[in-house]
């Protein structure tokens, strides 16, 4: 028996260590970026792309950007790739990143029960849907995960001059997306999404889109390289060749080729 | 069709018609598991045989930590070794983070004090019972322990079974380390994650079946051999 424990303990190392070199074949880099461009199916279509041109593996981490910046900061990420430009600009003032660039946006929706309890759909701007949710007293399912998303809700919450939290109505998830819209379609709440997952999420049961199109819905991507000065282990080459891919006219069609249905998810930043 | 019936004629449909996605994920989940409760076996086991055999002052407050750290949260385990495998962290520099080899550090942690608890009690209630034999033959303690161990080996299966048990049920811990990256270090219960978080339920659950007829699988194949090892060895 220990015999055969031995023996399956070798085979398991060497299983694993064959794992490892497998993943060590080509050059790889490890992309921090949000749910939203994940869950989506946006990297799934485009990485092979850029793999095939290339020869570099990315390997995607998705985190909320807040949690992919800290990534980011402590070196344990080459490329990120996250939508709060305020706070992408903090990291880079800081000298965490370098060389940001834009790459790609899309909008964010508003999604509720489809009843429209708080009259919603009349609203003359986002910020009129906001201020109508809280009169009302609606409740509302917050991402509360410092992520790009959760960042441009409460922005939307202090123009509308409301102060959401502690009240009844407003629920904290702490979660990703797609967590977050399992609980308000569980409630019946509204919610703030990004179009991707939206349009990818498949457990909608009652809620649809209420408000959409304000251009202060928009939502805009950003690509940054980790500082290599800061972090000497950063790859850099291969990092930049994939900041240089995505914000090329090769990477700005593959994102715009990306489509759920016949739908686009993500349109590309031309500059 | 309802969620349960989708769920389950997705699960038959995985099964039968042998996805190759799901097929690589299983294949990571029981590298990674398999390898940790190997670790864990050949730390955890020795150990808790030790605690159950020895006698020394502080040995029934270690028991006490022992037996409560079987309650670890495995995402406390995930932030801990995430913490010292980041590149700022003391370990950085073997670049570890993200890999497989991170989820097999994990889980190892998480599965040796539940493996050495569940040793400890097995050994030590036959420890009481040979106890004077054990003495009489003037055997020292470390070859007490030995021979504990090996004449416990059939019930201390189930210490293993423990082990492997929480470390493919477990998602807290590889979430954190690996990352879910797809192709890389997803594993059953981080797909089941994914999925739940797409919304997709009925994929959710069906992988979910799949990990249980996974770990059912393994029971039974341990099962078979205990009962062949015990007709052999008797």
């Amino acid at each position: 028996m220990a015999h055969g424990l031995l023996t399956f303990l070798k085979s398991a190392a060497l299983s694993l260590a064959a794992l490892a070199s497998a993943a060590h074949a080509g050059e790889t880099i490890v992309l921090a970026s949000t749910t939203s461009t994940e869950q989506s199916g946006l990297f799934n279509f485009i990485l092979p792309i850029f793999e095939k041109d290339s020869g570099i593996a990315v390997k995607v981490v998705a985190l909320g950007t807040g949690q992919a910046l800290d990534v980011g900061r402590r070196g344990d990420a080459d490329v990120l790739l996250v939508h709060d430009r305020a706070a992408e600009d903090k990291f880079v003032a800081e000298g965490y990143g370098v060389g940001r660039r834009d790459v790609m946006y899309n909008d964010f929706v508003l999604v509720g029960p489809a009843a429209d309890t708080a009259g919603v759909k009349a609203s003359k701007d986002a910020v009129d849907a906001f201020g109508r949710i809280a009169k009302k007293g609606s409740p509302w399912v917050s991402r509360g995960d410092r992520s790009g998303t959760h960042a441009a809700e409460l922005r939307f919450w202090s123009t509308a001059g409301v102060e959401p939290k502690g009240q009844g109505w407003y629920k904290e998830a702490g979660a990703g997306m797609g967590p977050t819209l399992n609980m308000a379609a569980g409630m019946g709440a509204y919610t703030l999404a990004d179009r991707g997952t939206w349009a990818s999420f498949k457990n909608r049961q009652d809620l649809a889109i209420i408000y959409a199109g304000d251009p202060k819905l928009y939502n805009p991507y950003g690509v940054i390289l980790v500082n290599p000065a800061r972090h000497p282990h950063v790859k850099k080459a291969a990092g930049e060749k994939f900041i240089d891919w995505i914000t090329s006219a090769e990477g700005r069609r593959a994102i715009s080729a990306y489509k759920i249905g016949n739908e686009q998810l993500f349109y590309p930043l031309v500059r | 069709m309802n969620g349960f019936t989708l769920a389950f004629s997705e699960a038959l449909a995985l099964l039968i018609g042998f996805d190759h996605r799901v097929a690589e994920i299983v294949l990571l989940s029981l590298q990674v598991s398999g390898l940790a409760v190997c670790l864990g076996t050949l730390v955890g086991l020795p150990l808790g045989a030790c605690l159950g055999v020895g006698r020394f002052p502080g040995r029934q407050v270690l028991v006490v930590i022992l037996n409560g750290c079987m309650g670890l949260p495995s995402v406390v385990v995930g932030v801990v070794v995430y913490l010292a495998l980041s590149r700022s962290g003391p370990l950085g520099e073997l670049g570890l983070l993200y890999s497989p080899s991170a989820m097999v550090i994990a889980q190892t942690l998480l599965v040796v004090p539940l493996m050495a608890a569940i040793a400890r009690q097995t050994v030590e209630d036959a420890w009481r019972e040979y106890e004077e034999e054990l003495t009489a033959m003037r055997f020292r303690w470390f070859d007490s322990v030995r021979v504990l161990l090996h004449d416990c080996r059939h019930s201390l299966m189930v210490a293993v079974l423990a082990g492997l048990g929480r470390a493919m049920s477990e998602v807290g811990a590889v979430m954190i380390v690996g990352g879910n990256i797809d192709r890389s270090t997803r594993t059953m219960t981080t797909a089941i994650a994914l999925e739940t978080s797409k919304g997709d339920l009925p994929l959710a659950v069906a992988l979910g079946l799949v990990l249980l007829a996974v770990i059912l699988l393994l029971n039974g194949l341990a099962y078979g051999l205990r009962l062949w090892a015990m007709r052999r060895y008797a």
